[in-house]
């Protein structure tokens, strides 16, 4: 039982990066904007995080900087897509190159710092209990954000007005101009909030999950997190199941060194690339489901006339 | 008063080819600004970044030789970028000719000519460059997979497949157990053009793939329908012109030009396969496709820029102690302020006066 619980425990923490850019990723595309900055995002929120958790010795202000610096990247993204009506494509991959470099550059100096990382979760009692304890109560407060976020999402997506609005946006954009919503608005709120999910992702790695800065840390997770979107045809609840999927491939290349499985280290780390690409391939094949599911005005450009 | 946009009737030339020099401009002055804010002075900063490196004829070469797979790839990724192909993968498809190119050469060494040899290490790194950019094209046209991001997965493949050969089992036995295979025999080697530097034949060649890129796009059948598939889908369609081919060609011409720049890095400043065989060229590259217009002529020029941004952070490491990711930072800046400038192909800025109070 023990056992379970340990990988409960290392696979809910090994998705939950992939669960906070990608619920932001599909709130984003769901008001019809495609940004395929998520990496660039997911980086820069874990080195501000880090060098301010490194120097507050706070990690909690350290993820709040990591959520507020990647929501500053991704305002970026919504002057130039959307006020500038730059091509949608052409920014993000601007921007994932621009967060490479930019936390490269910030993090330099923080790629040996040692900090105290955010400790998981542990009720004087509780968490000790044998079997449940540990499976429900002892995870890293960060992890229990990211399934209150999912909920959140999912509510506001389906169950609000301004879900609803958010929906209509980016089905047709022009009809909920013509109603009278603000689309530009609507879409640039959703970017924000998409970045902001995307620093939480990246921070999680820096302050609770390693903790630490190495360059590129987030190996590939943004992109990753952006073909979850798709595998999840754009459903929050499917985004849960692909995130903790993916985690637990991650996890594969441990458990198997652990096992003593005689295969070079670099075969395992391909898994979850391989994976992506593979479940990509099959869930694109039925494209008269992704076109049903994928929002209608999904990367089209819009502005109003004028 | 309230600014807003008005679409011009037709795109404006002059803002297409005035927009890179903006983005120029602006990101010196960005880099005038951070280095200020640093501390230094950025005169003195400028001088370092972007006049030291290129001041004495070794560094001329430099430049020539950094901007050289810069242009290779970049011309083969504007093909793709017309025909609205995404291909981001370029990274790796130079791994994948590193590797069969590196390949080729470890395995014959001086068994045979330079003239026979060399020719045979660029067949196979453009084929394997090839076959790494045939997998998402194959995923794209028969499961309607998204390239951008099949393309992109498969860069960490390509790393981690890199990773293991000079790992394991290509790892040069007396290499004090660095991961790194033997070096090439000169044999392997690229001839050098200019004595004394490190500007090597691979220079020539994307001369050569430039000027091909130029004639191909201007008079070839294939250019004029992957043009016009890029610019008009259902116009195309409708033509007759084949979306899977278009996909198939965009992709392979990328595959081809970033493997043959992956052994132009291998058998000439690299001389031997490393870990990682390219300081994020392929992604540079994507770069140099937009600053140049995605035409050849202005990709050529692009490179230059953007090879000069990569000598600049080495030189910025040296003189002025910054990090040399210096240089990602302004690669991305200089692509956001194209991306802004380009705003005004399409549309003019207004003000409109409040004529009517609201």
């Amino acid at each position: 039982m023990n056992e379970v619980a340990q990988i409960v425990v290392l696979t809910l923490a090994a998705g939950t990066p992939l669960v906070f850019a990608a619920l932001g990723e599909l709130v984003v595309e769901k008001s019809g904007v495609l940004n395929l900055g998520v990496e660039g995002m997911m980086l820069v929120g874990a080195v501000a995080s880090f060098i301010v958790a490194a120097r507050t010795h706070s990690p909690w202000l350290g993820v709040s900087a990591g959520a507020l610096a990647a929501a500053a990247l991704s305002l970026v993204f919504a002057v130039l897509a959307l006020s500038l009506r730059a091509n949608q494509v052409a920014t993000g991959l601007a921007l994932s190159l621009f967060g490479v470099g930019l936390s490269a550059f910030v993090g330099r100096p923080y790629m040996s710092v040692v900090i105290e990382g955010m400790k998981p979760l542990a009720i004087p009692g509780v968490s000790d209990l044998p079997g449940v304890g540990k499976l429900v109560f002892a995870h890293s407060p960060l992890v229990y954000a990211s399934i209150a976020l999912f909920v959140l999402v999912h509510l506001f997506l389906y169950r609000t007005r301004a879900g609803l609005v958010l929906r209509a946006v980016g089905e047709s954009p022009q009809s909920a101009h013509a109603i009278g919503y603000d689309v530009i608005g609507i879409r640039y709120a959703a970017v924000l909030f998409g970045g902001a999910c995307a620093g939480l992702g990246g921070a999680f790695l820096a302050v609770a999950y390693t903790p630490s800065w190495v360059e590129g840390m987030t190996a590939g997770r943004g992109w990753i997190a952006l073909a979850l979107v798709v595998f999840a045809t754009w459903k929050p609840w499917r985004v849960m199941v692909g995130a903790y999927l993916f985690g637990s491939v991650t996890l594969a290349q441990f458990q198997a060194q652990a096992a003593g499985v005689e295969v070079s280290s670099q075969w395992l780390a391909m898994l979850p690339y391989v994976a992506t690409i593979v479940v990509l391939a099959i869930i694109s094949r039925d494209a008269t489901m992704i076109r049903l599911n994928a929002p209608a005005s999904l990367g089209r450009p819009w502005h109003p006339a004028g | 008063m309230r600014a807003y946009l008005e679409a011009r009737p037709r795109p404006s030339r002059l803002a297409v080819w005035l927009a890179p020099l903006f983005a120029a401009v602006a990101t010196i002055v960005v880099g005038f600004v951070v280095f200020s804010a640093l501390g230094r002075n950025p005169f003195a900063a400028l001088h370092a970044f972007f006049v030291e490196p290129i001041a004495t004829r070794y560094g001329v070469a430099e430049w020539l030789l950094k901007a050289s797979p810069l242009m290779l790839i970049g011309t083969g990724l504007a093909l793709a970028y017309r025909a609205n192909v995404w291909n981001i993968g370029a990274e790796g498809q130079l791994t994948l000719g590193a590797i069969a190119g590196g390949g080729v050469a470890l395995a014959i060494g001086d068994a045979w000519p330079s003239f026979v040899l060399l020719p045979m290490m660029f067949i196979a790194g453009a084929l394997a460059g090839m076959a790494w950019a045939a997998i998402p094209a194959w995923l794209r046209t028969r499961f309607n997979a998204n390239e951008i991001l099949t393309s992109l997965m498969l860069v960490y493949v390509a790393s981690l497949l890199l990773s293991w050969l000079v790992h394991v089992p290509w790892r040069d036995p007396e290499g004090f157990n660095f991961p790194q295979s033997k070096m090439f025999d000169a044999n392997a080697m690229l001839p050098i053009l200019l004595p004394e530097t490190r500007l090597n034949a691979s220079f020539l060649i994307a001369l050569a793939i430039v000027a091909l890129a130029w004639l191909f796009v201007r008079r070839h059948v294939v250019g004029f329908e992957m043009r016009v598939a890029g610019l008009a889908p259902s116009a195309a369609d409708y033509a007759g012109i084949s979306l899977r081919r278009t996909v198939w060609f965009a992709m392979l011409a990328g595959g081809a030009c970033a493997g043959l720049a992956g052994v132009g890095e291998a058998a000439g400043p690299i001389g031997q396969l490393l870990p990682s065989m390219s300081p994020g060229y392929g992604f540079a590259a994507i770069i140099v496709a937009f600053v140049g217009r995605l035409h050849p002529g202005g990709i050529a020029l692009a490179s230059l820029l953007l090879s000069l941004l990569y000598l600049g952070g080495e030189s910025a490491q040296v003189h002025l102690g910054l990090p040399s990711a210096v240089t990602g930072l302004f690669e991305g800046t200089l692509l956001f302020f194209l991306l802004a400038a380009d705003v005004l192909v399409n549309y003019r800025p207004r003000i409109a006066r409040a004529a009517v109070a609201t």
